[in-house]
């Protein structure tokens, strides 16, 4: 990831500010600049929303291929999320053994290290879950 | 009056035995149990740094009350991810507070959390500032077979800081400094070096029992006057012997020694254990709070429990005692991928 893409989406992976479409309501997120249901309706009008950090396991999945970024993690657990809001937050679970997920674990957003470009380059922070029991 | 509107800490999940360590160095773990005790310490995930643990306090410090009007963030570590850019503005970041704030980090080994405590609270007392926030956390190193590999630890706590609403009043602070080379970590250098026994008495036993009595002499108080007394906890030996030799009883100091299961968070030591006393702090409480931060020098800080403790909503974060008991144990394999202590490929 470039640097100015990485700056630029600082507020969705630090802080999980998503989209709501003022006219239906719905929340996107990664946040969307257009409703895909009210379309123009919503174009200049969504507003920012930030999203309660807590969720449970909707369904999950665990990656044991050779991902260098996340090599010091493998095997890790990806998972959707369904937060307390309703909207659907895809990322990897942490602090947790593949054998001790369930699907409707209580799970919460924690800020952590995503990947680095390399030993000298930037570190990318963002969030991941974790247990929240 | 100046003090603390809210507080959080952070320990990392992940704990490795004294055992496990021992057992690598052909130590005998019993020996390292009983000269230092330590049982365990706190490991960071490969995905934790004093940045992450910084968020995570505060987070938990927002989540008892959150605290709208912030106007400096300070960072104390010596563990800050990057040598050039400051942890403070991605935890700024972090929590939204950007643009329209002041920030910088701190560095005094050990005791760089109380040094941001202290400049925070003299920004709200000239005015400068409606509330602060001062944060001490690490991921600290020891060298692999050293003595400090068995103390070397992880955690952090914040504080957000103000005249209005505290639950914790800072009566006083007060500090001492010295040159004095205890502990040292060159620049380049992955891991620190020390003094051995030098690091006893002329560093931390100096420091900590000058403050602590100028403290008590300046409030015009006693060991017996305090609910509560925290001192550095570099390991166990140490703040358990600076106690007694200051007059305090080991009820005093129960609650705040975390060090034993956790191992030494340096600048988030002494106030992780602060934040395991304000856990279950009473209003008109007595605390009696000494850092210690090698190099060398030492804050110290009287602390009276308010009234507000008790609409306060502690129990919307962990307590301390709370995460330390929810550790998992991993072997010394695991721990030197975490630290990330194995040489890598290209």
């Amino acid at each position: 990831m470039t640097i100015p893409r990485y700056w630029r989406e600082f507020q969705h992976r630090y802080r999980l500010i998503g989209t709501k479409c003022p006219k239906c309501g719905r929340i996107y997120f990664p946040p969307r600049e257009v409703c895909p249901y009210c379309h123009r309706e919503s174009i200049g009008k969504m507003q920012k929303v930030e999203i309660k950090n807590t969720g449970k396991v909707y369904s999950y999945t665990v990656i044991h291929q050779d991902v260098p970024d996340f090599k010091f993690l493998k095997p890790y657990l990806f998972i959707i999320a369904e937060m307390d809001s309703g909207v659907k937050v895809s990322g990897q679970l942490v602090d947790v053994s593949p054998e001790d997920v369930r699907i409707g674990m209580p799970v919460r957003i924690s800020f952590r290290r995503i990947r680095e470009e390399d030993r000298a380059g930037i570190i990318e922070y963002g969030y991941k879950f974790i247990p929240d029991e | 009056m100046v003090g603390i509107v809210s507080y959080g800490s952070y320990i990392p999940r992940w704990r490795i035995k004294v055992e496990e360590i021992a057992r690598v160095w052909g130590e005998d773990a019993e020996d390292i149990k009983s000269g230092l005790f330590i049982y365990s310490k706190s490991v960071p995930g490969p995905d934790e740094d004093t940045a992450t643990i910084s968020v995570e306090a505060l987070r938990n410090a927002m989540n008892r009350k959150s605290v709208k009007d912030v106007g400096a963030v300070y960072v104390g570590s010596e563990s800050h991810p990057y040598a050039v850019k400051p942890t403070s503005t991605i935890v700024a970041e972090a929590m939204g507070f950007t643009p329209e704030i002041t920030a910088a980090d701190y560095e005094f080994a050990c005791k760089a959390g109380t040094a941001a405590m202290q400049s925070v609270m003299g920004m709200v007392e000239s005015g400068m500032i409606k509330n602060g926030i001062a944060i001490g956390a690490d991921t600290s190193q020891g060298a692999p077979g050293d003595a400090l590999e068995y103390s070397a630890a992880a955690g952090g706590t914040a504080f957000i800081i103000g005249n209005d609403n505290t639950i914790a009043d800072i009566k006083r602070t007060y500090s001492v400094t010295t040159d004095t080379p205890d502990f040292w970590r060159r620049e380049g250098q992955d891991y620190p070096r020390h003094g051995g026994r030098f690091t006893g008495e002329p560093a931390y036993f100096r420091h900590v029992t000058s403050v602590a009595k100028k403290i008590m002499e300046l409030m015009g108080t006693k060991p017996e006057d305090y609910t509560y007394a925290v001192f550095h906890q570099p390991n166990g030996k140490f703040p358990t012997r600076a106690a007694r030799m200051l007059g305090f009883k080991e009820s005093q100091i129960k609650q705040g020694l975390i060090v034993p299961y956790i191992g030494n968070t340096y600048s988030g030591s002494m106030i992780t254990g602060l934040s395991a006393i304000l856990d279950i702090a009473k209003p008109e409480d007595r605390i009696l709070a000494v850092s210690f931060g090698s190099g060398a020098g030492s804050d110290g800080f009287h602390i009276e429990i308010t009234k507000n403790m008790e609409d306060y909503r502690r129990e919307n974060a962990k307590a301390v005692w709370k995460q330390i008991e929810s550790g998992k144990y991993i072997d010394y394999a695991i721990y030197t991928k975490f630290k990330k202590k194995i040489k890598m490929g290209d």
